[in-house]
């Protein structure tokens, strides 16, 4: 036993309440307050998981979120694989199983990997494996690389909450730079929010000395909590400020530990003031990944929060007198300390014993630390070694925030530099070292925001010192010192990466790996590049540093997805009538965005029989069916004719009031955008109708054009889509159906031809009736306030009765247009089809004034004599539709070429067989033509022909 | 998250707007409009690294103003509405 | 010294501690002047470099990049190498592509780990379906391997996607392309360094263009801040910034410069096996051979230069993945970032001589040109060597704004126009 738990102390553990939880299958007991890390430690579990490379076996470096090895995968209902130990509360009953090791971290199979480590160094990978193929290796390192297990068994516990959240100040850090930023601020009457990744704030003051305004840290921290919890300012604990986005919104990422899912925030903030603190280095020595290696301010931590005291025989090793206050401590808690100072004049100590002038060569053991090797050969006894190799601002977030960086070598260290707008950087992040500096530092963060009326915190204790002498890893350096542990790169590592050229430190970091653990380097990007400048003979700012991203540690994917899920992600848009239509057995698909019927009844192996019933009854006396996806966007203005005359390929402007015309709207490029027909309501005011899916596009085409080129005077543009509900009655029995209801207007050929309007009325309401048809058949389409288009449904279906009405869905309604050779825009045509591909020559030959589109008709593309144009396509009697996406196809030299697709494809009820419509090269010219069809490999023979199959002269629309 | 300023509704989130291209690109009309300057029209940009000049339209109130912004730095110069007003 | 790569020298290297590994490249001072000057040092340009030698016998050959080599879109993009296109043009250059990718690691001798687990692009309602038959018969027609999968033969590739039926965006099927995969982007532009920087081509590093040498109406060469270097045949892919540079030799391109992000999740043991991509949330998602998930979606929709991740864009795209593979809703963010991508109107690319005669462009591959840098340099090489088109990068030239004879994907395959 060589860690173990103090009998008393540890300001973080509730002693009252033991936990138990297991690890690897070992039972651990703790204490609530423990993290998993702690507990381990506590148990004198030294071995916590494996490398990723070499399986080594680690143990636990720090006690926070900058831990490269202990990693391990929380199983149950809160499954979260590659949990951060250091930082993970432990709770009773937990299951936690090591990272990358099988089945055990002390026992893991893998681990003679480490024995092959001289013929694997970094990017080994990209020198072998090419005979005979990657293929035959891949698989078996695929399945050595990741870390922790996904839970395929994991079903997602609900969504996390997202906040918007806006204040003056955003304090970052509530260690001593912090609170003293937002106790100054909330003096200057600014309103605070206090975040700290910690569930307890405090920072470093939670487990190093001090003492403020002649009190205890303790009690000082508790007293500006409370003050600032009174003023009524948001303090928010376990929560990480992941990163500094445009306009320096902060993205935060609050943890709960209740199992709720985290919740992230969105903050919004007049300053930023970072008091994110500094991250303790690692050493270079052989061997410094052994288990029972740690930050030295980490077993500080771990001794004064959960009372567990690191090891009996304990090495400290420094470069810095941070260290010292540790050694003391740890000898205080009972250890034999020897302190080891790689500087000959460092400061005295009294209750350790003090080497001076020395550093450590190697630790010795094998799945802990038995001892170290000191560099002049003397060895020492340890079942621990604590480690300092001095403080890594964490700058991080000013990074992200493109601060630019300052190199400190009083400090060994990047510091932040030129000022970024919006942001201070205030406490150890700054440099700062003792608690007066650190509070001058929180006074200037927020001088420039107003007048504070409360006092800045004074330091009334012993001050620490910020002496150091760097100690980078060398080159030429013996043994195996590791600098990045997740990712086993080594000083070797490094230096091969140099050798090879790989010296900027972005190729540096993609060669080696350096930095691109789940730690995102937060230990080792710094002395990483510190070596590459010594053996490039760079300085370190000369070689700089890698680009700060976001997140600053890992998020849950769930924080940023929010809400965001199924329909909230993307919503549908709905009919008024849905639930009438569900009542009625329709069965809804979803067509462009809007879930619509598809048919009525017969679900799965009976709905083709059904569509071509509804389809077939359609044709035989009178089909009601809900158009209310119609577009319906009116256009209104003293320069309104003008207006649409320039959105359509058509002249639209000729049209009579009470009229309607079908049309195209053209894109800029030429291509049909879309397709619908024009009403003319007055001399000022038209409704453009359409298709259902290009509603919010063509509304935002027709403001776009109405404001840059008419002027907002001249026309308005109304999108009524949503308030009014289209039924259209169609069929040779349509007018008979409808002169059982009175609209108060004539329904006949001479009242209301076809392509003609009227209004009318229905139930006290105005209904709007056009003589349009998309059947081929007599139509009418009736358009009504939404809200009331439920009776006027009701009493349809109820007169139908007599007519032998049918109900008909969407599919066959394209049925029914596909016999009339009657298009749907992006189903029947590409993103390259011209008007006259669709056979509508007339507006480009004729046309005298401008309209969206013109000029790209007349390109050399638009003129190429072998465009794929829009045809009917027959087939053999017999033979089953043509499959929709099938190729016509030409050979020629052995060669296959496209000529062309099929665009619709379906069985004809009215003419008993197989229609279609394609896009087909040169097709307007090849009536008659045979052609071979390809689909998925097997070929056909198909007959071009003109799109109409059904009823060509157009009879049935005035039958 | 950038905060655009719309001259009509103020500041708003980037997500409410949508890009309509370089300002000042006008359009030539005409069927018999040399080629290349349709071409020009209809596909070549600025795309200028650093102060841009652009048409934005805000999604919310429907309005397309002109904004001049900084394409690196991302931030926002002037807003203005395209009957002259200013916001920002 | 160590030249070759294989099995048995890094097994002798390890024997000696690695000691005699030669530089990947070398990284000489400029010389004065040329045969030809790459401008970029990322994926497109090193392979035209490497081309130009390797084809063309020219290796008095420098390749300029402003930062380190592989450092643009090369590095940043998510790695996928797929040719399942649709217009016979685009076939034949991303199956150009996608042919000397499978040769490529032993013709660099170096492994860019190709990785051909398969793709498959889901199509989430009958219509798509459609559309997808349409594609994989245009594919199979065009000479491209191709399948129309059905949801079974999804699940059996992508078992962890949705499938529950009230999944917002159920698969009806899927286009599937076996030969697609990914590669590691590193290696890509490493690999082609070494191998360019083996045959005699001049890597500068650092080395940022701040004006062209224009003499006569041609260009001449190019002003850096490592000194003037003349050449008579320039050739340009550095993508991202391609309007930058066209600016300063004076002409504009059809070309909008965007943020496109991307990000990785913690690693994990496999889960994933092959490349999905779902239309419905534009989302495509793979994973990595390290474990990490690496996930891709649509671009920041605001015009830039700022290679920085940004919040809205990046909540969309992990909610669809969310909902695609509801079981990611376990794992964490590692990292995000951002490149800056070329977007053309029809999003091909454009290949060919620039306005500025003697200087020649290779830009515009929008969100993927990783997937086409053996082509590209290919084709690039050529043109820079003979100062002509060949039959592939023929129909890719900039003339095709004025001819409107666009190469539009989007449009071809009944994407939303």
């Amino acid at each position: 036993m060589t860690a173990s738990r103090l009998t008393t102390g540890g300001s973080a553990i509730d002693r009252s309440r033991p936990i138990r939880f297991s690890f690897d299958g070992t039972n651990v007991e703790g204490f609530a307050g423990d993290t998993i890390a702690s507990a381990l430690m506590a148990n004198d579990i030294a071995v916590v998981g494996r490398s990723f490379k070499y399986h080594r076996p680690r143990g636990i470096w720090g006690a926070g979120v900058e831990e490269p090895n202990a990693l391990v995968d929380v199983g149950g209902p809160r499954a979260t694989p590659n949990t951060r130990a250091t930082t993970e509360p432990a709770r009773d009953g937990l299951v936690a199983k090591s990272v990358n090791a099988t089945p055990s971290a002390l026992a893991d199979r893998n681990a003679f990997l480490d024995r092959f480590s001289r013929f694997i160094p970094a990017a080994f990978y990209y020198k072998t494996f090419m005979w005979p193929d990657w293929h035959m290796f891949e698989p078996r390192i695929r399945a050595m690389a990741g870390l922790g297990e996904v839970d395929k068994g994991w079903t997602s516990p609900g969504s996390a909450d997202q906040i918007n959240h806006h204040c003056d100040v955003l304090v970052v850090g509530a260690g001593p730079a912090g609170l003293a930023a937002a106790k100054l601020a909330a003096g200057a009457s600014l309103s605070i929010t206090l975040v700290d990744d910690q569930q307890k704030p405090g920072g470093s003051l939670g487990h190093r000395a001090g003492e403020i305004d002649g009190k205890p840290a303790a009690i000082w921290i508790d007293e500006t909590i409370a003050e600032l919890a009174a003023g009524g300012h948001l303090i928010l604990p376990s929560t990480t400020a992941f990163g500094i986005y445009d306009h320096n919104l902060v993205g935060l990422n609050q943890r709960h530990f209740d199992g709720r899912r985290d919740t992230l925030w969105r903050v919004r903030p007049r300053q930023i003031v970072l008091a994110t603190g500094a991250i303790e280095r690692p050493l270079p020595f052989a061997n410094n990944d052994l288990p029972c290696i740690l930050s030295a301010d980490a077993a500080l931590a771990y001794l004064r929060r959960h009372a567990v005291l690191v090891g009996r025989r304990i090495v400290v090793a420094t470069n810095n007198d941070s260290a010292y206050e540790v050694a003391e401590a740890v000898a205080e808690a009972g250890a034999d300390v020897t302190l080891v100072d790689i500087r000959r004049d460092g400061m005295p100590a009294t209750k350790a014993r003090l080497v001076k002038g020395r550093a450590l060569a190697a630790a010795n053991g094998k799945l802990r630390v038995e001892g170290v090797t000191l560099d002049d050969g003397a060895r020492l006894d340890a079942d621990c070694v604590l480690v300092s190799g001095g403080w890594t601002p964490t700058i991080h977030l000013f990074g992200q925030a493109k601060g630019k960086l300052a190199w400190s070598e009083a400090r060994a260290a990047f510091l932040p530099g030129d000022p970024v707008d919006g942001i201070a950087v205030a406490g150890a992040a700054a440099g700062a070292v003792s608690l007066s500096e650190v509070f001058a530092g929180s006074q200037n963060a927020v001088a420039s925001l107003g007048q504070a009326k409360v006092v800045t915190p004074r330091s009334t204790g012993v001050e620490a010192t910020g002496g150091i002498v760097a100690a980078w890893p060398a080159p030429g350096s013996k043994g195996r010192i590791w600098i990045d542990y997740q990712n086993d790169v080594t000083v070797k590592d490094v230096e091969l990466a140099a050798r090879e050229n790989f010296v900027s430190v972005e190729h540096l970091k993609r060669y080696t790996t350096l930095g691109m653990a789940t730690d995102q380097g937060k230990t080792s990007n710094l002395p990483g590049l510190a070596l590459m400048a010594g053996i490039t003979g760079r300085t370190v700012p000369e070689v700089g540093t890698t680009t700060y991203r976001p997140p600053f540690t890992p998020v849950p994917l769930a924080s940023f997805a929010g809400a965001r899920a199924g329909e909230l992600m993307a919503p549908v848009r709905r009919l008024p009538l849905e639930n009438i239509h569900r009542a009625d057995g329709a069965v809804f698909q979803e067509y462009g965005g809007w879930l619509r019927p598809a048919h009525y009844g017969g679900r799965d192996a009976d709905a083709d029989r059904t569509i071509q019933d509804e389809a077939r009854r359609a044709r035989q006396s009178v089909a009601l069916f809900d158009g209310s996806t119609l577009g319906k966007i009116e256009v209104i203005g003293p320069r309104a004719a003008e207006f649409v005359d320039f959105l359509y390929y058509n002249t639209m402007s000729t049209l009579k009031p009470g009229h309607c015309r079908y049309g195209f709207m053209l894109s800029e490029n030429g291509v049909v955008f879309d397709d619908g027909v024009l009403v003319r309501l007055d001399e000022h005011r038209f409704v453009v109708s359409c298709s259902s899916s290009h509603v919010t596009a063509v509304h935002a085409r027709l403001e776009e054009w109405r404001q840059d080129r008419f002027g907002r005077g001249a026309v308005y543009i109304h999108n009524a889509t949503a308030e009014m509900a289209t039924l259209t009655v169609s069929g040779p029995n349509a007018r008979k159906l409808l002169e059982t209801l009175d609209f108060g207007l004539s329904l006949d050929d001479a009242g209301l031809p076809h392509m003609a309007t009227g209004h009318g009325n229905y139930g006290g309401d105005e209904v709007r009736i056009a003589r349009v048809s998309f059947t081929g058949d007599r139509s009418y389409e009736i358009s009504i306030r939404a809200d009331r288009a439920e009776p006027l449904w009701a009493h349809l279906r109820q007169a139908g009765q007599a007519f032998d009405a049918v109900v008909i869905g969407l599919e066959a309604l394209m049925i029914l247009r596909a016999e009339k050779g009657f298009i749907v825009i992006g189903k029947d045509t590409d993103g390259t089809t011209l008007p006259h591909d669709l056979g509508v020559e007339g507006p480009r030959a004729k046309r005298r004034t401008e309209f969206v589109g013109r000029r790209s008709l007349f390109t050399e593309e638009a003129s190429r004599d072998n465009r794929l144009q829009l045809v009917g396509l027959t087939v053999p009697q017999g033979d089953a539709p043509l499959p929709t996406g099938a190729h016509g196809i030409k050979r020629s030299g052995g060669r296959l070429r496209s000529q062309g697709f099929v665009t619709s494809s379906y069985q004809s009820p009215a003419l008993g067989r197989p229609i279609a419509l394609g896009l087909i090269e040169r097709g307007a010219a090849r009536h008659g033509e045979a052609i071979e069809i390809q689909h998925l490999g097997k070929v056909s023979t198909a007959t071009i022909a003109a799109p109409c199959a059904f009823d060509p002269a157009g009879d049935r629309l005035h039958a | 998250m950038q905060l655009f300023p719309c001259p009509f509704c103020g500041p708003r989130d980037e997500t409410e707007f949508h890009y309509g291209g370089d300002a000042g690109n006008v359009r030539p009309d005409g069927a018999d409009v040399p080629i290349e300057r349709w071409a020009d029209y209809l596909y070549l940009r600025g795309n200028p690294k650093g102060t841009a000049r652009e048409i934005w339209v805000h999604m919310s109130c429907g309005e397309f103003f002109v904004m001049e912004r900084d394409t690196v730095k991302h931030e926002v110069l002037s807003s203005t509405a395209l009957g002259g007003e200013h916001a920002a | 010294m160590t030249r070759r790569y294989s099995a048995l020298s890094l097994f002798k290297e390890g024997l000696a501690g690695q000691t005699g590994w030669k530089q990947a490249w070398r990284s000489p001072e400029p010389k004065p002047s040329y045969d030809a000057i790459v401008i970029g040092g990322g994926g497109h340009g090193l392979a035209t470099a490497y081309y130009l030698a390797k084809n063309h016998g020219i290796a008095r050959v420098a390749v300029l990049e402003k930062g380190w080599i592989g450092g643009g879109n090369t590095g940043r993009n998510t790695t996928v190498v797929r040719s399942n296109y649709y217009y016979p043009e685009s076939v034949e250059l991303y199956g150009l592509a996608h042919r000397l990718y499978e040769g490529l690691s032993k013709d660099l001798n170096y492994n860019v780990m190709l990785s051909q687990r398969g793709m498959v692009n889901l199509c989430h309602s009958t219509a798509e379906m459609e559309v997808g038959a349409r594609t994989v018969n245009a594919m199979q027609i065009n000479g491209i391997d191709a399948e129309l999968f059905s949801p079974e033969d999804v699940r059996r590739v992508a078992p962890i996607y949705n499938f529950s039926p009230d999944a917002r965006f159920p698969v009806f099927g899927g286009i599937w392309q076996g030969r697609a995969g990914t590669a590691r982007h590193d290696a890509v532009a490493w690999g082609y360094a070494r191998a360019a920087s083996r045959l005699g081509v001049d890597i500068i590093q650092n080395c940022e263009i701040t004006d062209f040498v224009i003499e006569g109406g041609r260009c001449r060469g190019v002003q850096t801040t490592r000194g003037a270097i003349r050449a008579d045949r320039i050739g340009m892919a550095v993508a991202g910034h391609s309007s930058v540079l066209a600016a300063k030799a004076g002409f504009r391109l059809p070309i909008n410069s965007y943020a496109l992000q991307a990000c990785v999740s913690e690693p994990v043991k496999p889960i994933l096996d092959t490349v999905v991509l779902s239309p419905g949330t534009g989302v495509y998602v793979s994973q990595s051979d390290k474990g990490e998930i690496v996930i891709g979606g649509g671009l920041d929709r605001i015009p830039s230069y700022a290679q920085r991740g940004n919040l809205p864009t990046l909540e969309t795209v992990i909610a669809g993945l969310l909902e695609m593979f509801p079981i990611f809703g376990q794992l964490k963010l590692m990292r995000q970032w951002a490149g800056i991508v070329d977007v053309v109107p029809d999003s091909s690319p454009i290949i060919g001589e620039s306005p500025l005669p003697n200087l020649f462009l290779n830009c515009g591959w929008g969100t993927g040109g990783f997937k086409a840098i053996p082509a590209g340099g290919t084709l690039l090489a050529n043109l820079l060597a003979t100062g002509r088109h060949n039959d592939i990068s023929r129909p890719f030239d900039l003339d095709r704004f004025a001819s409107g004879r666009l190469i539009d994907e989007a449009a071809g395959s009944g994407i939303a126009h």
